[in-house]
């Protein structure tokens, strides 16, 4: 039989379809109907599975967060509380200088009344331009797309604040008091500060604080890079947008059903 | 004359000799000792090292927490204050405020600025790594996570 007329999934020998036999099985064997048209590969596959606080971090994960827009609602502040409390920041309402890493916006359409609310934080962009720019090598993007600030090399000069097309950035003008101070999210006066999507958590096997608190199920975290994790099989089946997609800034925090 | 000489050089000698054993006797009560709970182990490396290289090993891990996300263990700043935390009058460990914590017990001494405190908290903060210590998500959480998946997907999927 000539190459040309086998089957493109026909065996080439007995060895080949022993081996493709057994790889159905373990196929099987580790798969997980989580619900209806949606099979999980195996719960170790997924977020849960975390590198160990000890090991170094794996440069093919690309994290991320998908946001459902018509689950979240006006008024519901629980992620931004969640992270205050996590991080240890606080912004005066109205403040236009206070440390700020997750925010609230309300957007509506006038010609129609469309309005809706979601929270907007660091977008950990795959071509960030706050990196672009920084002169000290402080903005940095990690291997696994987390986006932040390396304080320790921070020289506050505030350009990547600039930069952000989100405004995500903040400076921290004030002393932070030690009873405000986080141990696992540092940060002091003269330094420039930004969500780190949890690296501290995300590190240790947990999720990001804001992703943890939301009640009403509409923050998916995990690693856009594995096919089987269930925010690559959201966004492989519903429509997500990033923010300002035309700056091809390729944000890992993707929007359901923005309008 | 000659003897003359001699004697005063054993006299100055003498002198010499009693000023250094003075010296350093008094040297052993001055320079102050990092207070440890030797309790919880021994330090990464013996004390005389790590008076000289505490700092190197501090950026070493600064760096790769910073680039490679590894965290907790030894050594790292959490386990320093773990270890060489020192409490107060109320019980509690004292932050950088009191000149009794354990980095400014010898930064005073030797009129070396630290800064690390300024962005870092002093004292000790329960440990966030229990729950993860194995590298997963405890079941309870992973439970919740899967029930809330669940009921999400179901709801996203109309």
């Amino acid at each position: 039989m000539s190459d040309r007329d086998r089957k493109p999934d026909a065996p080439t020998s007995e060895v080949d379809a022993a081996r493709r036999a057994f790889l159905r099985k373990i196929g099987a064997a580790s798969t997980l109907t989580l619900a209806p048209g949606v099979v999980l590969y195996t719960m170790e596959g997924t977020e849960a599975q975390a590198k160990k606080p000890g090991e170094p971090l794996d440069p093919k994960k690309r994290w991320g967060i998908v946001i459902d827009t018509t689950k979240c609602t006006s008024g519901c502040e629980v992620c931004v509380e969640a992270c205050k409390k996590e991080n240890g920041w606080e912004a005066k309402p109205g403040s236009r200088t206070d440390v700020q890493w997750i925010r609230k916006v309300d957007v509506k359409d006038p010609k129609t009344g469309f309005a809706m609310s979601l929270p907007v934080m660091c977008q950990h962009c795959a071509n960030p331009p706050c990196v672009d720019v920084c002169p000290t090598g402080a903005s940095m993007k990690r291997a696994d797309g987390i986006v932040r600030v390396n304080m320790h090399i921070c020289i506050g000069c505030r350009y990547c604040m600039m930069a952000c097309p989100y405004k995500a950035r903040s400076f921290v003008h004030e002393d932070i008091p030690e009873e405000r101070k986080r141990f696992h999210a540092p940060m002091g006066k003269g330094c420039v500060t930004s969500c780190d999507m949890c690296a501290h958590r995300v590190d240790v096997g947990r999720i990001p604080a804001c992703v943890e608190a939301c009640d009403k199920g509409a923050m998916i975290f995990g690693d856009l890079n594995d096919p089987t994790s269930e925010i690559a099989q959201y966004v492989a089946k519903f429509p997500t947008q990033q923010i300002r997609a035309d700056l091809g800034t390729d944000p890992g925090v993707r929007y359901a059903r923005l309008p | 004359m000659g003897r003359a000489i001699s004697r005063l050089m054993a006299i100055m000698a003498l002198c010499l000799g009693v000023t250094f054993v003075v010296t350093s006797a008094q040297a052993g009560d001055i320079v102050p000792k990092v207070p440890i709970d030797k309790t919880k182990g021994s330090c990464v490396l013996p004390g005389e090292q790590m008076k000289r290289e505490h700092m190197n090993i501090l950026k070493h891990r600064r760096d790769q927490t910073m680039y490679q996300g590894i965290r907790g263990g030894k050594p790292s700043l959490e386990q320093c204050l773990t270890c060489h935390a020192v409490k107060g009058d109320d019980g509690k460990p004292v932050t950088v405020a009191s000149p009794k914590h354990f980095c400014r017990v010898c930064h005073d001494y030797a009129a070396v600025q630290v800064d690390c405190w300024t962005c870092h908290k002093s004292v000790p903060e329960k440990n966030p790594f229990k729950a993860a210590e194995n590298g997963m998500m405890s079941k309870k959480i992973l439970r919740a996570e899967v029930e809330g998946l669940k009921t999400y997907l179901e709801g996203g999927a109309k």
